[in-house]
């Protein structure tokens, strides 16, 4: 049985999944219940500064993006920090971490920016015997309109500013919260390494909103006849996070540089590709808040059952292995060629492959009387729309062409080497071969 | 209960009202909003959709499913009327497992289609729950159209023509509208008074006369009728009967399938309606199957479907004997009667069983005894008062193309014309494509 033992930042935890600074994580009774459910470590529901604490709307603060039969697709949110006072989560924080020494408590943090709020914060932290914490530099609604949150995180200078005050005034991990709201990660990803972050973490939500109420003619959640952009987040936003992810971890700036994978992480699956890109744990918020803590009792199955079908011992042993396949696009090999192969016995004829072709691709596939599809190759250029759309998996597959072949589409032999664009003709700027 | 199911003759109250009234409630009960959208989910959205070409009155199918997903059924509704103006009866009644669902691609791959039988219901009970009618009249073309019978057939070509601009008398010899809708299909696939709800929201259409009580040959000539009309629709259906012609056929206990079931179907207290303790049907087709369940369904404690051929000869479709079967009706195969037996009532069928020889149907000189008190004979319908000098073919007014008769003018469409297997879909089909024939041929 594979180990699934993590150990992010000197930080054991039994598993990779921790719960994500949200609801779920927001008070004693909910992060002990998740505890017991199996979770491997929770970064508590983001603290802010002493003294009256926030407030947040009395009316919905969700929105959702349903798929077929109600499923979750994505979750809008315009909750903010935590509501209820300091004291009371800092006592609850030191409660819960001495009856569960094996588990990571990590705690979210946002106060001002200003350096004198930090300091009176981080030693209060520190005295709950928390493992770590994590600066909130995310939150896309209402706490940025008060100069904090996102508006801190798309701003490089002010994570350096910040992560340095945090590494000054603090003794343990210090891991840095993205936004997603930035042109490109890259940036904020560097200011927190230069500030001496210990790693970072990402995504928090994607501002959004997610549907207009058509008879009020008003964004939801409708608050009184109002609404405003929330944070996106579920499995819609994965193929975002995990575009960062990978940016992140490639970028010689920041390689090697810690990282905490967020973002719609639902399945075993998902946890698992977070980590081939260069994740050393993962966190957990919506598929908490739709499904309930038990969800981690299939992650923690299927994660470790998937190790053992691959032989992989440790979580270490797989984490960044899919980062040096991911390259830019002008490394793409032009030289490999692919057709699409339709299998007729696994056909059900439902025909969407040719009008996806037909209407909005190469005119590739040829329908012939009985409904049989077929592709043709002299004009298939692999797009692999037709796989994507078919509802039947595994019925279309793409076949690469071996060298020596002639591509009928081009009436080219297929090269046996490896060329790019760097070096094509067609390239105004190409290099020469070399 | 005064009667159970164990006493013999021809009784009423076998089951208590409770039983009977629960036994008759809908087969297939409506969908709700959200089982809808599940059942919607489930539709590829194919290309060029089988389902459309197994559908007689070619609904898009793919599209009105489209539009309950996306919250819109009664849009969904008017794409199906625009194609089908029963579509709300034949979401009830059509045997889908040999049309649309059959052909839907979800069938091959899993053998569970996507329910567009259930669909179409959810979507035309949306819009006529309000009552309003969908369409309205095009300008008055100062024509005027017989249509003779008031059935599906019938109905959707009045329906065409006067959504058209014509104006439509219907000529229907029964008492009231609906022909089989009303009369024939069983009553758990459209209870709760829906064929009749069904006629009068279709006739608000408006510029149709039905008049009631008037019969083609019976006082109403066709020469008539074409001298007071610029064209003529033929619509009568089935009238007739085909007769056993074998020994004790005027037994007491004897009857016509059909004649049970139209009485059956206009019943105001089922358990008034009395039924046999051993009910014999014999027949293989659809009427064969309703008449034997709706017997069970009353309380006849046994029930024998007898058919003469094979079960994969019989033309009730696979789906209708299971539900035979379900309902504790026993089905026997290769059974001919030859003889019925009883003083003056019935007590007893004789039956010899078959065997196809030489691709002819013959007795093998084995037979068999079922006890019965009452018999029902749907061994199928006849063309019956059709107009003198019409060419027929088959037993059924010969047409070409849209429905046109040998006779000018004259058109026909439904069960009492050639061509299309016998069922509310087809017939439906057939008037909306004659009335369009008409309304080229009218010139208007
Ligand atoms: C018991 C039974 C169950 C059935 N179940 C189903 C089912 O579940 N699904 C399905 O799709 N199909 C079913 N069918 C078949 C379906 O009912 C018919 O195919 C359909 O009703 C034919 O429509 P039509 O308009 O041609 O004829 P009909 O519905 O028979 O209508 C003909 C009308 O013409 C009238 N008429 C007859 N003669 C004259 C005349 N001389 N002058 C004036 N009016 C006249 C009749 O009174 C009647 O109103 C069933 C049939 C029967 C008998
Ligand atoms: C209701 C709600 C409240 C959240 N509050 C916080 C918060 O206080 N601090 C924080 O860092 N992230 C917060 N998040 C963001 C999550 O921690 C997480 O980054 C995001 O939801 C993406 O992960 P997911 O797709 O698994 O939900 C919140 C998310 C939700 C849905
Ligand atoms: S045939 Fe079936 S799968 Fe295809 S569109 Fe119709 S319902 Fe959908």
């Amino acid at each position: 049985m594979a180990d699934l033992t993590t150990n992010f930042l000197g930080i054991s935890s039994p598993n990779p999944f921790w719960l994500a600074s949200a609801p779920p994580t927001d008070k004693e009774y909910n992060v002990r219940r998740a505890f017991e459910a199996g979770w491997g470590g929770v970064v508590w529901k983001t603290l802010g500064e002493p003294g009256p604490p926030i407030v947040n709307v009395n009316g919905p603060r969700y929105g959702v993006l349903h798929g077929p039969d109600r499923r979750v697709l994505g979750l809008n949110n315009i909750e903010l920090i935590t509501d209820r006072p300091l004291e009371v989560n800092l006592e609850e924080i030191a409660r819960v971490k001495a009856d569960w020494p094996d588990r990571a408590v990590v705690v979210s943090i946002m106060v001002p920016c200003e350096e004198a709020a930090w300091k009176t914060i981080l030693p209060r932290v520190a005295e709950t015997g928390a493992d770590g914490i994590e600066l909130n530099f995310g939150c896309p609604h209402g706490m940025s309109e008060r100069g904090m949150g996102s508006a801190v995180g798309q701003v490089p200078e002010y994570i350096e500013m910040v992560t340095r005050w945090c590494k000054e005034n603090y003794d343990r991990p210090v891991i840095v919260k993205l936004t997603p709201n930035i042109t490109d990660i890259r940036y904020p990803a560097r200011a927190a390494k230069n500030g001496g972050a210990d790693a970072v973490s990402l995504i928090n939500t994607v501002s959004s909103i997610t549907s207009v109420d058509l008879d009020l003619f008003c964004p939801q959640p409708t608050i009184d006849g109002k609404g405003s952009h929330g944070g996106y987040c579920g499995p819609a936003v994965k193929p975002i996070a995990l575009n960062m992810v990978a940016e992140i971890a490639r970028d010689p700036e920041t390689a090697g540089l810690p990282i905490s994978g967020i973002g719609g992480i639902t399945t075993w699956r998902d946890a698992a590709e977070y980590i081939a890109l260069g994740c050393g744990n993962v966190q957990v918020c919506t598929a908490a808040m739709t499904y309930g803590f038990k969800v981690v009792q299939e992650m923690i199955a299927g994660l470790s059952d998937w190790m053992d079908e691959k032989g992989l011992a440790r979580v270490s042993d797989f984490v960044g292995r899919a980062v040096p396949n991911v390259t830019d696009w002008q490394y793409l090999n032009l030289n490999y060629v692919a057709k699409a192969k339709i299998d007729q016995d696994a056909c059900i004829k439902c025909g969407r492959c040719f009008a996806a072709c037909e209407d909005t691709s190469h005119q590739a596939i040829a329908m012939k009387p009985g409904r049989v599809f077929e592709v043709i190759d002299a004009e298939c250029v692999a797009c692999n729309l037709c796989v994507d759309v078919c509802p039947v998996e595994g019925c279309i597959d793409m076949v690469q062409m071996r060298p020596g072949e002639v591509d009928p589409r081009t009436g080219r032999t297929v090269e046996p080497d490896y060329a790019n664009w760097t070096t094509h003709p067609n390239n105004p700027m190409a290099r020469a071969a070399e | 209960m005064a009667n159970g199911q164990t006493v013999s003759g021809i009784r009423a109250g076998r089951l208590p009202a409770g039983e009977i009234a629960a036994n008759f409630g809908d087969l297939h009960p409506p969908l709700d909003a959200h089982e809808a959208a599940v059942a919607a989910d489930r539709c590829y959205f194919c290309h060029d959709a089988p389902c459309i070409a197994a559908c007689p009155t070619e609904i898009d199918i793919p599209l009105f499913i489209r539009q309950i997903q996306t919250g819109n059924p009664e849009g969904a509704a008017r794409t199906i009327f625009e194609q089908n103006i029963l579509g709300g009866m034949c979401a009830r009644v059509c045997p889908t497992e040999t049309l649309c669902e059959e052909a839907c691609v979800r069938e091959e791959a899993e053998g569970k289609p996507v329910e567009i039988g259930r669909l179409q219901r959810f979507a035309t009970d949306s819009l006529m729950a309000r009552g309003a009618h969908p369409y309205t009249r095009a300008a008055a073309t100062g024509r005027h159209v017989a249509v003779i019978g008031a059935g599906p057939a019938g109905l959707a070509c009045a329906h065409r023509l006067a959504m058209l601009g014509h104006d439509v008398t219907i000529y229907e010899a029964r008492d009231k509208p609906g022909g089989l809708n009303e009369f024939g299909i069983a009553a758990y696939k459209t209870p709760g008074g829906f064929a009749r709800a069904e006629v009068e929201w279709l006739l608000k259409i408006g510029g149709i006369a039905v008049k009631t009580g008037r019969a083609l040959g019976r006082g109403l000539t066709l020469d008539a009728l074409k001298r007071d009309h610029d064209a003529v629709f033929l619509s009568i259906g089935l009238a007739g009967v085909n007769a056993l012609g074998l020994p004790g056929e005027d037994l007491e206990g004897v009857h016509d399938a059909v004649d049970f079931i139209a009485e059956l179907r206009q019943a105001d207290d089922l358990s008034a309606l009395p039924v046999g303790r051993n009910v014999v049907v014999l027949g293989g087709g659809m009427t064969a199957v309703d008449a034997a369940v709706q017997s069970k369904l009353l309380g006849a404690e046994s029930v024998t479907i007898a058919y003469r051929r094979g079960r994969d000869a019989m033309p009730a479709s696979r789906y209708e004997q299971d539900l035979a079967a379900s309902n504790g009706v026993r089905l026997m195969f290769n059974l001919a009667p030859v003889r019925l037996l009883g003083e003056t009532r019935l007590e007893a069928v004789e039956l010899e069983y078959t065997a196809t020889v030489g691709g002819r149907l013959e007795g093998t000189g084995e037979t068999v005894t079922l006890a019965a008190d009452q018999v029902f004979k749907a061994i199928g319908q006849t063309l019956d008062g059709a107009p003198g000098g019409i060419a027929i073919e088959g037993g059924k007014i010969a047409v070409t193309g849209a429905g046109r008769t040998s006779l000018e003018g004259v058109w026909a469409g439904g069960d009492c014309a050639a061509g299309g297997e016998d069922l509310t879909v087809t017939a439906v089909a057939a008037g909306r494509d004659a009335a369009m024939d008409i309304h080229a041929a009218l010139g208007a």
